[in-house]
């Protein structure tokens, strides 16, 4: 009993305890007064704004299977309503621990909203077009928090949010991530999660067990949504102002990178994938000033391709059998893949498709589509 | 009466340019069904050749090339990017084609740098329509459109290649089966798509003859919103929903109180129309069999 | 206590000009093993689309258990006490044996736990999970499949498929179990092993079972009653033994 316990916490437990300890030792060495420089601090933030954006965008994309390409609109709603909430407040406070949850409240709030109202869509459409809404979504909330009035979100020149104290906000930015996890985590780990995957792999059995569809998808797009805003608001904080050019698709295809080259369905990858690109974002974006900025974009497109292909193409499936990261730890740590040691629940969640259907066919028909149908429907059969 | 015109008329030759652009999308989603995210930045490689070829100081030579080199650069993506994948998770397909259309950016930038070109191909001048001055250009812009929309319509349903790509869009495996090379019409799916884009490209610097490296990306979008909004899958479809968006979009701007959300206009008649009739105005819906 | 456990009343549908099923009157007593033949394109999985609420019909409702339930959405007809099979087998491939059978029960009573609960990772959660998986190693056994709960199903060989496909539909606690042609697909064997299974399912959760099935062999064995669908009309029910002596119905399936 005791064995079977403790290989299940650690299992499950591994990416609290990482990141844990890393806030731990980080948060010390603030906290006893150790410089870290500006840098890093920033650093910091901005890799757990991306954790917390590729976790959530994986709850929707990996777990309810739909393709969403406006998650930076989510975080934008939540940028701009926690960062002016905090604004109105007194500077003493507004900068402070309540500004920050004030923030924190509101943004994500009203970003959950924003979920629920895309949701709705989600109910409706299929795939590719659900994927296309969204999209739409993210320009749509873009395209308004650009042409507001300056006094209330400061048009085109960006919101001024209040200044946080930069030594400790990247405790909060960490101990929001591990919030994140925990809820989200929780969430796929329960009969509620087992539910919303239900839907993604077969929509129509799922339906046939009694799941309640509506209910599950409105839920999935609302928590990512909230945790989406909560990475919006942390934005806020860290960068002093914002600005909504930084919300577009680009933003949004960038996270949705971050969670396919984690694993669809896995969050230890997608938090892997956020931590390692912003990382390399910012590394890159040092050494590649001027004219050279550009190879950064460049090098990002050819390893997306490379790595999508790689991981994907079906005559590729026998030489990635042989040769993928699970091969090379059980050669390092000299396990055999035995099914009979798997315990109960650890089987994987594993890289899953996303289900976006694509039925449409080619036509050069001048009648919409019902219509014809009714015309062509007086006389024939067929086992509907 | 005369703003409406032109206002009109203004549409009218942007929606051509949308409306070209969404029939490349239509028939390759209609036919390897992927969203090819890259066709927008096939537009500014077809500008950015006859940026080039415009040294020579002749039009059409630009255009042919461009025409030619964007073929070529299709079925080049078609054959290294996308076939690899083809009975993969449409998922990775679309994000192979979201990274080819980075790829293809980066690319532009690192060669012609990231300030804007200026080219101009050929000045057609402007007339006067009932007391207008009406820019020539457009007016071919839309001409070309109609003549390209109804000549692929006759090519999809009278020729043997045109059948045969219905046969594909309908069933691959069937398809197959009856003899037909799949991977040989959507190589040729991919050419054509190619081609319109160049010659989007064309008309966009016909409209304003200046050049950069993210010259495809929104007009893609809004193109692919075309598609959707005219039903995607459909060659008429494709056309109606581009000069509907075109016109949507020059009268947005004339009215100075919305002018600044033009885009969230359009944005939101996408959303409005895919919740109303998901398969746009003439889209083809298969249902799915319980 | 109504008489019949499922009664359909001039339940029809048309699609369009299409008329797929009309006026179609079933009754099935509690504990039947009751059939649903026809040839193809008879409108047979039609009807069971309409019991189950994919599709809205056109004329005429249903009854189970007395209750009306036209009209209402899958999921309620599913907790009124309706579960169903698919022709083709549509289980949740992506997922493991049992956490396939563990969605079955997802709306039970007894598994009740709230987003909130498990969000915060109260009592109940645990309770609810560790019941939950309990029950569905409970029903697997039943089924064989015990030994595959961890594997992934879509990695079942297609007997065990259509039998987890059974189990979920019976983890759900119907009151009337829709099985779309179980023995599709199977050899002699299997078919032989499924007859006693849907028996057995009978006796055991006491169970009354709507089957559709083309093997005759299969369906007089089996069936107490049946009714034989053609274009969508009832041509003749009752009996089995007797129906399918039914010239009609001979002449339906033969042609002519």
């Amino acid at each position: 009993m005791m064995n079977k316990l403790k290989s299940v916490r650690w299992n499950h437990y591994i990416n609290y305890i990482v990141i844990g300890i890393f806030t731990l030792v980080f948060g010390i060495i603030a906290l006893t007064g150790g410089r870290l420089n500006s840098s890093l601090l920033f650093l910091l933030e901005k890799i757990a704004i991306s954790v917390i954006l590729a976790v959530s965008l994986s709850l929707v994309v990996g777990f309810l299977g739909e393709l969403s390409l406006g998650h930076a609109g989510f975080m934008c709603v939540g940028a701009y309503l926690g960062g002016k909430v905090a604004s109105l407040l007194p500077s003493s406070l507004g900068g402070g621990i309540v500004g920050l949850l004030l923030g924190l409240l509101v943004g994500g709030g009203i970003a959950a909203l924003c979920g629920v109202v895309i949701g709705i869509p989600a109910l409706r459409l299929r795939g590719d077009y659900l994927a296309i809404v969204t999209l739409a979504f993210g320009e749509i909330v873009k395209s308004i928090f650009q042409n507001t009035s300056d006094e209330t979100f400061g048009g085109a020149l960006g919101l001024e949010t209040p200044r946080f104290d930069k030594n400790y906000l990247f405790i909060f930015a960490f101990l929001l991530v591990l919030l994140t996890l925990a809820a989200i985590q929780n969430f796929i780990r329960s009969k509620h999660g087992r539910a919303v995957t239900a839907i993604r792999d077969n929509e129509i059995a799922a339906r046939a067990c009694g799941i309640n569809v509506t209910k599950y998808k409105l839920l999935a797009f609302t928590i990512s949504a909230f945790f989406a805003g909560i990475a919006g608001v942390l934005y806020s904080f860290s960068n002093y102002t914002v600005q909504s050019a930084k919300f577009g698709y680009n933003y949004s295809i960038e996270i949705l990178v971050m969670v396919v080259l984690g694993g669809m369905g896995s969050i230890n990858g997608s938090i892997l994938a956020a931590t390692l690109i912003t990382f390399l974002n910012t590394k890159l974006a040092t050494i590649l000033t001027g004219d050279l900025a550009v190879l950064q974009n460049l090098l990002y497109a050819v390893i997306l391709i490379v790595i999508v292909i790689y991981n994907n193409a079906p005559k590729l499936k026998s030489f990635r059998d042989r040769h993928n990261l699970g091969v090379l730890w059980n050669k390092l740590v000299r396990t055999r893949h035995n099914p009979a040691n798997i315990k109960d629940d650890q089987a994987k969640w594993d890289v899953v498709p996303t289900k976006i259907e694509m039925n449409e066919v080619l036509s050069i028909d001048l009648v919409p589509q019902d219509k014809l149908e009714k015309r062509n429907n007086s006389g024939k059969g067929g086992d509907h | 009466m005369e703003l409406i015109l032109s206002t009109l008329i203004n549409g009218l030759s942007l929606g051509g340019i949308y409306a070209m652009i969404a029939l490349g999308y239509t028939m390759v989603y209609g036919i390897a069904k992927m969203l090819n995210f890259a066709h927008g930045d096939i537009i500014m490689v077809g500008g950015y050749v006859i940026y080039v070829f415009m040294a020579f100081h002749n039009p059409l030579l630009a255009i042919l090339m461009a025409v030619v080199f964007c073929v070529l650069l299709g079925i080049t993506i078609e054959k290294v990017a996308y076939k690899p994948l083809r009975g993969a998770s449409p998922l990775a397909v679309l994000i192979t084609a979201i990274g080819v259309s980075y790829l293809l950016q980066s690319l532009a930038q690192i060669i012609f740098g990231s300030a804007n070109k200026m080219v101009t191909v050929y000045d057609f001048g402007s007339v006067k329509f009932l007391g207008v001055p009406v820019q020539v250009s457009a007016l071919v812009t839309l001409a070309v459109t109609v003549v390209v929309m109804v000549a692929l319509t006759l090519f999809v349903k009278c020729t043997r290649l045109g059948r045969a790509m219905i046969a594909v869009s309908e069933d691959k495996g069937a398809a197959q089966l009856m003899g037909i090379n799949v991977d040989g019409i959507i190589t040729i799916t991919f050419a054509i798509g190619s081609a319109l884009a160049a010659l989007a490209g064309l008309f966009y610097l016909l409209k304003a003859p200046s050049i950069s490296s993210t010259l495809g990306a929104m007009p893609g979008i809004k193109a692919f919103t075309a598609a959707v909004i005219g039903g995607i899958g459909s060659i008429p479809g494709a056309m109606l929903g581009g000069i509907l968006l075109g016109v949507v979009e020059s009268i947005s701007y004339k009215i100075t109180a919305i002018a600044p959300y033009t885009d969230a206009i359009e944005f939101s008649i996408l959303i409005i129309i895919l919740l109303v009739r998901p398969t746009g105005f003439l889209g083809k819906k298969r249902r799915e069999k319980v | 206590m109504a008489d019949f456990i499922l009664e359909t009343r001039d339940l029809g549908i048309s699609f369009g000009g299409l008329k797929a099923a009309q006026n179609v009157n079933i009754r099935i007593k509690k504990n039947q093993i009751y059939g649903l033949i026809g040839p193809n394109g008879a409108g047979k999985t039609t009807i069971f689309n309409l019991l189950t609420g994919v599709y809205k019909p056109t004329t005429g409702t249903f009854f189970l258990d007395g209750e009306e339930l036209c009209g209402l959405s899958q999921e309620k007809i599913n907790h009124k006490g309706i579960a169903r099979t698919f022709q083709n087998i549509r289980l949740f491939n992506n997922m493991t044996v049992v956490r396939n059978v563990m969605v079955g029960l997802h709306d039970q009573p007894e598994f009740r736990c709230t987003v909130m609960e498990s969000l915060f990772r109260l009592p109940r959660h645990f309770k609810a999970e560790k019941d939950m998986r309990d029950r569905a190693k409970e029903l697997l056994r039943i089924f064989d499949l015990e030994e595959e709960r961890n594997n992934l199903a879509c990695n079942l060989p297609y007997g065990k498929q259509r039998k987890l496909e059974i189990a979920r539909a019976l983890a759900t606690n119907p009151k009337l179990l829709l099985l779309d042609e179980p023995a599709a697909g199977m050899n002699p064997h299997e078919t032989e092993d499924l007859e006693k299974t849907i028996h057995f399912i009978r006796d055991h959760f006491d169970m009354t079972i709507l089957l559709i099935e083309h093997d005759m062999k299969f369906v007089a064995g089996l069936c107490d009653e049946v009714t034989v669908l053609n274009f969508g009309t009832v041509l003749a029910e009752g009996d089995t033994k007797t129906a399918l002596r039914d010239p009609e119905v001979i002449k339906a399936y033969i042609g002519g």
